[in-house]
């Protein structure tokens, strides 16, 4: 056979027509990355600002009040309470509410005007270290500059020179700032999103491909049942999955596990189910395994950039919040991190764990809406 | 015996008016079909007709549109989750699953339809069909006609009182055919109800009745002998070594509905038979052409019927 340009033509003619007929597929190639470009090209801040803090104030003086409100004033720290209660701050803490504490000890004001320097305690969560590095940075700054302003008349020496602090940071539960301790973990959710829901994509495009849709739909069986039955062996694949992830993390990473396993198996098995039902979902509306491959990808993107394992999730703006919200990975994370890192218990993941069974729910609702039971 | 205790003159399929639109097409057009319980029905008519939309409609795979009518007794509109319980449809295109094995695809379907004795039915299935040595085979691998057997044996499973076939006889060859046709008497006998669309000739004459829809709506309908009656047709054959620069010359000519090939010989037919006649009566005492008439059979029914609609 000699070769012929005539014939690459041909086929390039023939491919572009087939192209062009399949309207849906061209429009998500060209939107999908449109989309993209402008979600994650605002979300996602390398130098997290607005993180929220919790202020403990233990002292009545003028200098800790000048110090909250400066903490207010900077554009790296929201305070989102001012308590009198250190314990009260580090439940906030635990709970994943606040980023960090800043804790001005009884006597702050005075110790300051003796020059006796006094500490000023920050306690970080260090379960994401990329979020607080430039915030830490920033502190010191910060507090100089608020105190600045009272240090007049007889303490305008203060005011110069080193500062009339001194700045303890406490990095909780990951010391060293070890970053594998939160990118492993991360790993875990982000692993299984991608795998549980391409195990799911296909479920029903296929069956729908291969011409075998129709029989399944002219034998007694109801949507719910050919869901679950399609759902249900994927979440052994899934829980395989997280033995390998968790086992290396483990013994390859020493990622600590402090908290209960059990709970974190639970949290687990519902975050599976969650990814396994939106990739049904995506199967119940693409119309071809092109498109539910497309679909699947504009769920996986978000799922890594927008949920806090690739980037502080603090640190991104409200409305992309919002979004990460929205996502299973963004809960599971806080969920696997919380519990391997922190120790957290039931009441702790809570918050997390709703709006994974609302997200399930409603995915599923979805599906089930979809399900043609003819071939209308 | 499905059908024995009910009363004679029963239909396992009554309905009227049945319509179906696809967008403004209108696929299906107020067809009426009544299948008396224990007989088999042709259906047929040229592609894209609405028969597969009809029998979809009837096994409750695509909504109504319009019309009224039950299925096995059973409301087409509202009840078609029962009807999908008793009645076995085999698709026109190969639908089981290819990358499981024939027993796999029977247990499969045993356990959808929850047949307490699942296990004994496929055994005896795959006994019947002669593929218990190949039962571990995957069911993409089997040639067509096996395909077709498997199919059968598949919707067979749950001893359903009506099977809806939907051209089950194509691409498939003579002799297996012949078993094919053999066996849907076979189940006929036992009382189940057949509606069994196709293209054959042949087999449409092995049916108690046949269905003629054209554009989705029913042209005719009977025995076969009732069809060809219906017609009103008289069909003339022309045979010798020239016949076939004849045609051209034949066809649109007075009295002439339709001329055509079959086999060797020219048929040419017409509804005028008066006018038929004189439209033949030049080539009468040529040398070389015999002309004798012929009762007319169900092709030259169906293509006059075919060019009318045209």
């Amino acid at each position: 056979m000699s070769f012929s340009i005539a014939r690459i033509y041909a086929v390039l003619v023939k491919e572009f027509l087939q192209m062009r007929r399949d309207r849906v597929t061209l429009g998500m190639i060209v939107g999908v990355p449109l989309m993209q470009l402008f979600l994650f090209g605002f979300a996602i801040n390398f130098n997290p600002k607005a993180l929220p803090t919790a202020v403990s104030i233990d002292d009545p003086g003028v200098f800790a009040r000048s110090v909250a409100a400066g903490m207010r004033n900077s554009s790296y720290f929201e305070v989102v309470a001012v308590t009198n209660s250190p314990s009260g701050a580090r439940r906030l803490l635990q709970e994943g509410k606040a980023l960090f504490v800043v804790e001005i000890p009884v006597n702050f004001t005075r110790d300051i005007v003796r020059g006796a320097k006094p500490d000023l305690l920050v306690e970080v969560d260090a379960t994401d270290p990329a979020a607080g590095g430039f915030a830490i940075a920033a502190l010191n700054g910060i507090v100089t500059t608020a105190l600045r302003d009272d240090l007049t008349g007889p303490l305008a020496a203060r005011a110069q020179g080193p500062p009339p602090f001194n700045l303890v940071t406490h990095l909780l539960y990951n010391p060293e700032s070890n970053t594998r301790y939160s990118i492993v973990p991360g790993l875990l959710a982000v692993i299984l999103t991608m795998t549980m829901v391409l195990m799911t994509c296909l479920a029903l495009t296929r069956e729908r491909e291969r011409g075998t849709y129709e029989n399944l739909l002219a034998m007694p069986a109801t949507p719910v049942e050919i869901m679950i039955g399609k759902i249900a062996p994927n979440i052994v694949i899934g829980a395989i999955q997280s033995a390998i992830i968790l086992a290396v993390a483990k013994y390859v990473f020493a990622v600590p596990m402090i908290g209960s396993l059990p709970l974190l198996g639970l949290g687990l098995t519902l975050y599976i189910v969650a990814n396994l039902a939106v990739g049904y979902t995506f199967s119940t509306l693409a119309q071809n395994q092109l498109q539910a491959m497309q679909m699947t990808v504009f769920f996986l993107l978000p799922s890594i950039l927008l949920s806090g394992f690739a980037f502080p999730f603090a640190g991104m703006p409200r409305w992309a919040q919002y979004i990460g919200e929205v996502l299973p990975a963004t809960h599971f994370l806080r969920i696997v991190r919380g519990i391997l890192l922190k120790n957290n218990g039931a009441p702790e993941i809570w918050p997390d764990v709703w709006p994974l069974l609302l997200f399930t729910l409603a995915v599923v609702t979805l599906a089930l809406a979809r399900f043609r039971r003819t071939l209308d | 015996m499905s059908g024995a205790g009910k009363s004679a003159g029963a239909f396992a399929i009554d309905v009227k008016g049945l319509t179906k639109r696809f967008g403004r097409k209108l696929a299906v057009d107020h067809i009426d079909i009544a299948v008396p319980e224990g007989e088999v029905w042709g259906f047929l008519g040229p592609n894209g007709s609405g028969k597969t939309t009809t029998i979809r409609m009837l096994c409750g795979l695509l909504r109504v549109d319009d019309g009224e009518g039950t299925c096995l007794g059973l409301n087409i509109r509202t009840e078609a989750e029962a009807i999908k319980r008793q009645v076995g449809y085999m698709t026109q295109r190969f639908s089981f699953w290819e990358d499981l094995s024939i027993r796999e695809n029977l247990e499969f379907v045993a356990r959808l339809y929850r047949l307490p004795d699942g296990r004994a039915k496929v055994d005896g299935t795959l006994e019947r069909l002669g593929l218990v040595q190949r039962q571990a085979q995957l069911a993409g691998e089997l040639s067509g006609g096996w395909k077709q057997r498997m199919a059968l044996a598949a919707c067979m499973l749950h001893d359903p009182k009506l099977l809806l076939l939907d051209e089950p006889t194509a691409g498939v060859d003579p002799k297996a055919r012949r078993d094919f046709w053999e066996q849907i008497h076979a189940l006929s006998e036992q009382g189940l109800t057949v509606l069994v669309s196709t293209h054959y000739m042949d087999e449409a004459e092995r049916c108690d009745r046949i269905a003629y829809i054209l554009n989705g709506k029913l042209v005719t309908q009977g025995s076969v002998g009732e069809v060809i009656e219906q017609s009103g047709l008289s069909t003339f054959v022309l045979e010798g070594a020239h016949v076939r620069h004849l045609l051209s010359e034949l066809q649109g000519k007075p009295g002439v509905d339709y001329a055509g090939f079959f086999g060797a010989a020219l048929h040419v037919s017409g509804r005028d038979r008066a006018a038929l006649e004189a439209a033949i009566a030049p080539y009468r005492g040529r040398p070389a052409i015999a002309v004798s008439e012929t009762p007319p059979n169900l092709e030259d029914v169906f293509i006059l019927l075919q060019e009318e609609a045209k």
